[in-house]
């Protein structure tokens, strides 16, 4: 069953081409990877579904009902949530207030305590911050903050962009194991990296976007052995053996 | 003893600075919207204040939740109907949108209520108390206390409820805050109408224990952006402070200086405040 099926998605800045045309699939219960070097488009095209930016044309379904073009404030209403590039976390307020906004879109209010355990539960660092200003916590904290304020919606489909960006290798490889075991208890996620290794392990399926296209796509684990491939779309190069001396 | 009761006086006053200012403060402060008719909005309280007694009767705390209420509504409405537009323009529309605003509103009143002075009739809070020494009217004393009252109300109302913290939200970043499920909208709506309800209610105030005329909104409006600045913009309690110093500072110089230098001390400080420290007095450097 396809939950969220982008269909030839075109986004402009102005004159500028943010996307050309993209079409994707997730189905309920997959792990799938948007990957590409720097402006390739991948939060482009996330924004574009979670209602951020306005499609120029394509199409935008989710669940069977189409979304495209609807505000951002609807769409996550829907248990569509995007955690977005750079996390925008409300820096003035709390730990605990960004929670509370997280959980805003909550169809079902009465939950919000027990959102509030898990996420507690899943980040107990988080409890322990609760009162302080969001802008005065680490990357690592941060980050966690990010994906519990997304995660206070009871999301069904989580997309996160560059959840890795700018965090040391310890932490990501940490956030991977959340991550995962979020997966494990049936979140579906759509992730976009450029860091290719650690998204390539946890996903099922992988597209992977070149100047606002679609260059390659398949399943995670025969694009993760594709050695050509890696080097071609993802700028990610093969070590070689080095020769003595300097080039 | 002369020397407490003016300060005493300029607290008074600059606590009804204080809750004006800090509706401008959400708009420019926080939304980052400059609204010139502001000063507009506390002389229409002022209005509305003398409306209410003069058609209804009532005390002050229904002449002044009336005028708190009546420019909320107001207030919503100019953001729903004309801010709302003019922000996707260029900057230069919404200086001009909110500039017009304050003209046809003052002249409004101008033709409205002539330009003679006011003062609210069979005034409840009539009378003098002296409190060791030096004398206060019941009005201003009872004026500048509920003003601080409904600041520190308001700033509540931005740190400790759900809603102050969604409008803190879009303050800071919309996109995300959209992304939360928040509406800006309704939120930018709420901010107007509360920024407007906060001189609406300033001006039932000050109408208790001052006379006025329709010119009076450009003072206040002046004086509002000179206690945002001072007060750092964007910060309730900053505004609070400033507010309290701005009214002290005048009624010093009123007194020492005599009484056409207040407004002039005001300014010539805060242009020597911008110069020296572009972030407010207490902004962060
Ligand atoms: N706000 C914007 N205004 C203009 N161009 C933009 C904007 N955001 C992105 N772009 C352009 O759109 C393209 C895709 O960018 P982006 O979606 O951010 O890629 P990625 O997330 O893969 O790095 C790039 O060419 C980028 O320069
Ligand atoms: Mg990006």
């Amino acid at each position: 069953m396809t939950e969220l099926r982008v269909e030839h998605l075109a986004v402009r800045y102005g004159d500028l081409v943010g996307v050309a045309d993209i079409s994707l699939k997730v189905a309920a219960g997959q792990v799938v990877a948007l990957l590409g070097s720097n402006g390739a488009g991948k939060t482009t095209t996330l924004n574009a579904v979670a209602g951020l930016v306005q499609p120029a044309s394509g199409h935008v379904e989710w669940c069977g009902e189409p979304i495209t073009g609807q505000p951002a404030y609807a769409i996550v209403r829907k248990g569509l949530t995007l955690s977005p590039e750079g996390w925008r976390l409300f820096a003035s307020q709390t730990v605990e207030q960004n929670l509370r906004l997280g959980a805003m879109a909550l169809a079902d209010q009465s939950r919000k305590g027990a959102m509030f355990e898990r996420v507690y539960g899943l980040f107990p660092r988080l409890a322990e911050r609760r009162q302080q200003p969001a802008g005065t916590l680490s990357g690592g904290e941060r980050q966690m903050l990010a994906l519990g304020r997304a995660l206070m919606c009871e999301p069904k489909l989580l997309m996160l962009d560059e959840p890795s960006l700018g965090l040391a290798p310890a932490v990501v490889g940490s956030l991977y194991e959340k991550l995962a075991e979020l997966h494990r208890q049936g979140l579906t996620l759509l992730l976009a990296e450029q860091s290719i290794p650690l998204a390539l392990a946890i996903a099922d399926y992988a597209y992977v976007l070149q100047t606002g296209r679609v260059a390659l796509e398949g399943p995670a684990q025969e694009l993760a052995r594709n050695e050509e491939v890696r080097e071609i779309y993802l700028g990610v190069r093969t070590p070689q053996p080095a020769p003595g001396g300097s080039a | 003893m002369i020397a407490v009761q003016v300060i005493v006086g300029g607290l008074l006053l600059g606590a009804i600075y204080a809750l004006f200012s800090s509706g401008l403060t959400l708009i420019w402060g926080m939304m980052n919207f400059i609204n010139f008719a502001h000063g507009e909005f506390v002389m229409l309280g002022m209005y509305a204040a003398l409306l209410v007694v003069v058609w209804l009767g009532g005390g002050p705390v229904t002449f002044g939740a009336a005028a708190a209420g009546a420019l909320f509504a107001l207030g919503a409405v100019i953001y729903l109907s004309l801010v709302r537009h003019v922000l996707r323009g260029p900057m230069l529309a919404q200086i001009l949108s909110t500039f017009g605003l304050a003209l046809l509103l003052r002249y409004a009143a101008f033709w409205w209520f002539s330009a003679n002075y006011v003062s609210l009739p069979g005034n409840a809070l009539s009378g003098t108390i002296a409190i060791g020494g030096i004398f206060i009217p019941v009005a201003q004393l009872v004026a500048g206390v509920a003003a601080i009252v409904l600041t520190l109300l308001l700033q509540l109302l931005l740190t400790r409820t759900l809603i102050g913290s969604a409008l803190l939200a879009v303050a800071e970043d919309p996109g995300a805050a959209m992304l939360m499920g928040i509406r800006p909208d309704r939120i930018q709506a709420l901010a107007w109408g509360l920024s407007a309800g906060s001189a609406g209610v300033a001006g039932a105030l000050l109408a208790t224990a001052y006379p006025w005329s329709p010119s009076v909104g450009e003072t206040f409006g002046l004086i509002a952006f000179v206690v945002v600045a001072f007060g750092g913009f964007g910060s309730v309690l900053g505004s609070l402070y400033a507010g309290l110093i701005i009214g002290l500072i005048q009624a010093a110089s009123a007194f020492w200086l005599g009484a056409i230098y207040k407004d002039v001390v005001v300014y010539a400080l805060f242009v020597a405040l911008l110069w020296l420290r572009p972030q407010g007095l207490m902004g962060k450097a």
